[in-house]
């Protein structure tokens, strides 16, 4: 009886510290994402499953071209992938003769797909704080598995 | 046998107590005077707070919580302030581009209890939940300053939405 909670309580704290390894990892390392949505193509489809990395943000080095990963301004709850077409300074063509520079502490977001994005030309530019990861390559399709070069 | 048995306690320590930091909360210290009175009362003493991340963690925030979350302006900075207004209520700012707002989807309207001597909504506008972090519960150090931080909106800090059922009630009667 006694063996038994014993083993009860190893194999416990073998799950608390493997899961809170994993955690870890995927907080703060290297996580996989599974994209949906059109806003994003011809370079991610829906269902392609991304390797993004975490460091880059939390250093602060997001360049522009990047592909990243960012909570949604206006739904916390979801994640958004787009495009880094602006860091703070830069000037945006927001319409025929109008410009707006990005602000201090914030970054301005481009889907690749511009007819079918809700991006920063709606809801404006995005804190660089709501930025979670940076993707690095597909994994997924096989087919096509790439690295993401920066264009533009 | 020793020194492998020592290193791979560090190697699962770590990860474990950054998790137990990630879910549940830690303790901060509290910098500056842009929540006086509630916050660092006395110039000359600082107050350590319990920041819960537990409680923020589906992004549920009421009016009057104490939050702390990611500056705006400047992502390696941490800020401390109260929740003014949610997402719909109308805001009268102070010193704000537009007078009266309303609050966006996703987003709510920041404050420090110092008005006009604090780094909050009436410079940078509103703010989205995702930035976000922790929500201050308690102060735990000094002693003498041990207490439940409560939930309030000052008076003269009311949306207005509030305030006009609260003066349409008052005309029913």
């Amino acid at each position: 009886m006694n063996k038994i909670l014993f083993n009860l309580m190893d194999s416990t704290m073998y799950l608390i510290r493997y899961g809170c390894l994993v955690h870890c990892t995927f907080e703060y390392v290297v996580d996989f994402v599974v994209c949906s949505g059109p806003s994003m193509e011809p370079a991610i489809h829906t269902d392609d499953i991304l390797l993004t990395e975490h460091i880059s943000p939390l250093k602060r080095e997001i360049n522009k071209g990047d592909i990243v990963i960012a909570k949604c301004p206006t739904d916390p709850n979801r994640q958004i992938c787009k495009r880094v077409v602006g860091l703070p300074g830069d000037k945006i063509r927001t319409g025929f003769a109008s410009f707006l520079v990005v602000p201090l502490g914030h970054v301005w977001l481009e889907g690749d797909n511009k007819n079918n994005s809700m991006d920063s030309r709606s809801h404006g530019p995005v804190p660089q704080g709501l930025i979670r990861s940076r993707a690095v390559c597909k994994v997924w399709p096989f087919r096509d598995i790439s690295f993401f070069r920066k264009n533009e | 046998m020793k020194i492998p048995n020592f290193i791979k306690n560090i190697f699962f320590g770590i990860p474990v107590g950054i998790t137990f930091i990630d879910v549940f909360g830690y303790v901060a210290r509290v910098d500056g005077i842009s929540m006086q009175p509630a916050l660092n009362p006395d110039n000359t003493k600082t107050d350590y707070v319990f920041l819960s991340k537990w409680a923020v963690k589906s992004y549920i925030i009421n009016r009057g919580d104490v939050i702390s979350l990611i500056s705006p302006k400047d992502p390696s900075q941490k800020i401390i302030k109260r929740v003014v207004g949610v997402e719909g209520d109308i805001i009268a700012t102070l010193g704000y581009k537009n007078e009266i707002i309303r609050v966006p989807q996703g987003h709510c309207w920041i404050e420090g209890d110092h008005t006009g001597h604090s780094m909050d909504s009436n410079r940078f506008g509103p703010v989205s939940l995702g930035l976000i972090t922790a929500k201050a519960t308690c102060i735990v150090w000094p002693p003498s300053r041990w207490q439940i931080l409560p939930s309030f909106v000052p008076d003269e800090r009311l949306p207005l939405n509030l305030i006009s059922k609260s003066i349409l009630q008052v005309a029913q009667f």
